[in-house]
């Protein structure tokens, strides 16, 4: 018997792969094709503190190994987030789950964060300095060292709950931003977002997308992810949760090599709503096929 | 909704740029005429969805047209071949309100899920009438077919080499009294109708998608209940919740 297992920050995963947040809905869409209580945790939807429809459609556009998308934080809000949404997935799943949380502003960061950290059924905190789709906010926070330490801090102070700071790969430095986070008191890092890229319309000679560009994500960033997860293991002590392309076990047990104490899943759920199910199904093949007896004795193997 | 394997029994184009694909595979999924599935392509890392034309236990009719790189590799698709599809994805239209005569309005390869309609109207001993309205006679699709069912049918082409000269929503001065209106076709040609036609109904959009069954929000719209997902709450909208 291999063991799957593995623990962040205190808490307890049956495995390590969590779908990761704006590829899995609220989670209870996806009870419909499976039980999901077979995985790990799961990455709530990107969450503000106000309602948001988020950008103008087209804001999905593909790409060989992947996809673009500049959703642009969709939300309901945190209130109907915590509320109406967490209720539902409550009914069809049992585990801590993951807030992600998004801002325009440190304050606004702060109000969600507190709001998560009071709630039953949330286990993590992940906030999102990273996103590339929306303006004066999400990703500017996460390509400066000094805004990342503010974010962390204000955060922190708020939160008894684990705190993880979401990256973004847009950046020239990823380990001095990790680096940044930890001296504001994060738990551990969430690592990577999508990197920012385009597609044009040769019919129309214009962006495919309506926001111009989108978040690159799918098997295509899985290298990049894996590179910034070694680099960041190596430069900051602090647990790491690996995602960007990952689609199968192989993908999982390389992330977690690099340094990665968990997993995360995106694209891969929007091509295969089973994906997530299959991997877990598959891990134990795997770790058999490669002499792995557990997860946890992986993590970082690599260096 | 559903995963599953189909086998292509046959892929034939059938009108300039437009080809239907007969499938075998498991169609328990499929509820209502306007839903969609959502095909995985060699090659292509997102799935192409297509509206259901029709379907029997066992057997599914898609009529989809050319219009990008997955169409194009999907018309090469050979008998014989599995592609693996979702099925009974979206809402799809509601019979339920139909009136003893409804208007069917439909533009190009917006007409294909009104077959599927047309045919469980007249199951349920309605009256539908169909306007079906293409660019030009080489890209007709479909007519014999609606005729073939017993429904009233009113052929509109912008050029004239077919039927009656002009846009399908030219053609509803001559539609005379209709209960109900059930619309699919281009943004431009839904929003004519939905000023040129009186009293309720219902139109299905379409946008880019990623996912197809509700995860990743890539095609919400706005309407008067709030967002919506067209892959999900949709692609089928009320006409009264429509913003446009």
């Amino acid at each position: 018997m291999v063991d799957l297992s593995v623990e962040l920050s205190g808490i307890a995963l049956d495995n390590p792969v969590i779908p990761a947040s704006g590829a899995f809905g609220y989670g209870y869409e996806f009870a419909e094709w499976y039980d999901i209580n077979i995985l790990g945790s799961i990455a709530l939807k990107g969450t503000t503190r106000e309602p948001r429809f988020g950008n103008d459609t087209p804001r999905i556009a593909e790409c060989a190994c992947g996809l673009l998308n500049s959703v642009g934080l969709q939300n309901p809000g945190i209130e109907a987030v915590l509320g109406q949404e967490l209720a539902k997935l409550k009914r069809v799943y049992s585990k801590p789950v993951i807030a992600n949380i998004s801002g325009f502003s440190v304050e606004e960061y702060r109000y969600c964060c507190a709001l998560a950290d009071r709630t039953e059924g949330i286990g993590i905190i992940e906030v999102n300095i990273s996103c590339p789709n929306v303006h004066d906010g999400g990703m500017s926070f996460g390509t400066k060292p000094e805004s990342a330490y503010e974010v962390t801090k204000a955060v922190r102070e708020v939160c008894g709950k684990p705190v993880y700071m979401k990256l973004s790969p847009n950046v020239a430095d990823i380990c001095e931003i990790a680096a940044a986070c930890r001296e504001g008191g994060a738990d551990g890092l969430s690592l990577i977002n999508t990197l920012m890229g385009m597609r044009l319309d040769l019919k129309t000679k214009k962006p495919v997308l309506a926001n111009k560009t989108g978040g690159l994500s799918g098997p295509a960033v899985f290298p990049v992810a894996l590179r910034m997860v070694w680099q960041v293991y190596e430069a900051v002590r602090l647990p790491i949760i690996g995602m960007g392309g990952v689609s199968s076990a192989e993908d999982v047990v390389e992330m977690m090599l690099a340094g990665a104490t968990a997993v995360q899943v995106g694209a891969a759920n929007l091509k295969n709503p089973y994906a997530c199910k299959e991997i877990i199904e598959r891990l134990p093949k795997v770790m058999e096929k490669y002499g792995i007896d557990s997860l946890k004795g992986i993590i970082g193997g690599a260096h | 909704m559903n995963k599953g394997l189909f086998t292509v029994l046959e892929n034939k184009r059938i009108a300039e740029s437009v080809w239907r694909l007969e499938l075998e595979g498991d169609t328990a999924a499929i509820k209502r005429p306007g839903q969609f599935v959502n095909i995985e392509l060699e090659g292509f890392y997102l799935r192409r969805p297509l509206s259901v034309c029709d379907w029997e236990e066992g057997r599914l009719t898609l009529i989809y047209k050319t219009v990008g790189r997955g169409t194009e590799a999907l018309s090469g698709v050979e008998a014989g071949r599995r592609l693996d599809l979702l099925t009974g994805l979206g809402n799809g239209y509601e019979l339920e309100p139909s009136g003893a005569r409804p208007l069917l309005i439909g533009g190009g390869a917006g007409i294909p899920p009104l077959y599927g309609l047309a045919k469980r109207l007249l199951w349920q001993g309605k009256a539908p009438l169909a306007i079906l309205g293409f660019n030009r006679k080489r890209e007709l699709i479909l007519a014999e077919a609606f005729r073939a069912l017993g429904a009233e049918t009113i052929i509109a082409t912008a050029d004239g080499s077919a039927g009656l000269k002009g846009l399908a929503t030219d053609a509803v001065s001559c539609a005379g009294v209709y209960s109900y209106v059930y619309a699919c076709g281009p943004e431009p040609m839904l929003k004519a109708v939905y000023d040129k036609t009186e009293g309720s109904g219902q139109f299905s959009f379409e946008e880019r998608m990623g996912c197809g069954f509700g995860a990743c929000m890539g095609c919400s719209c706005k309407t008067k209940y709030g967002a919506k997902r067209i892959c999900r709450e949709g692609p089928v909208l009320e006409k009264e919740e429509i913003i446009w």
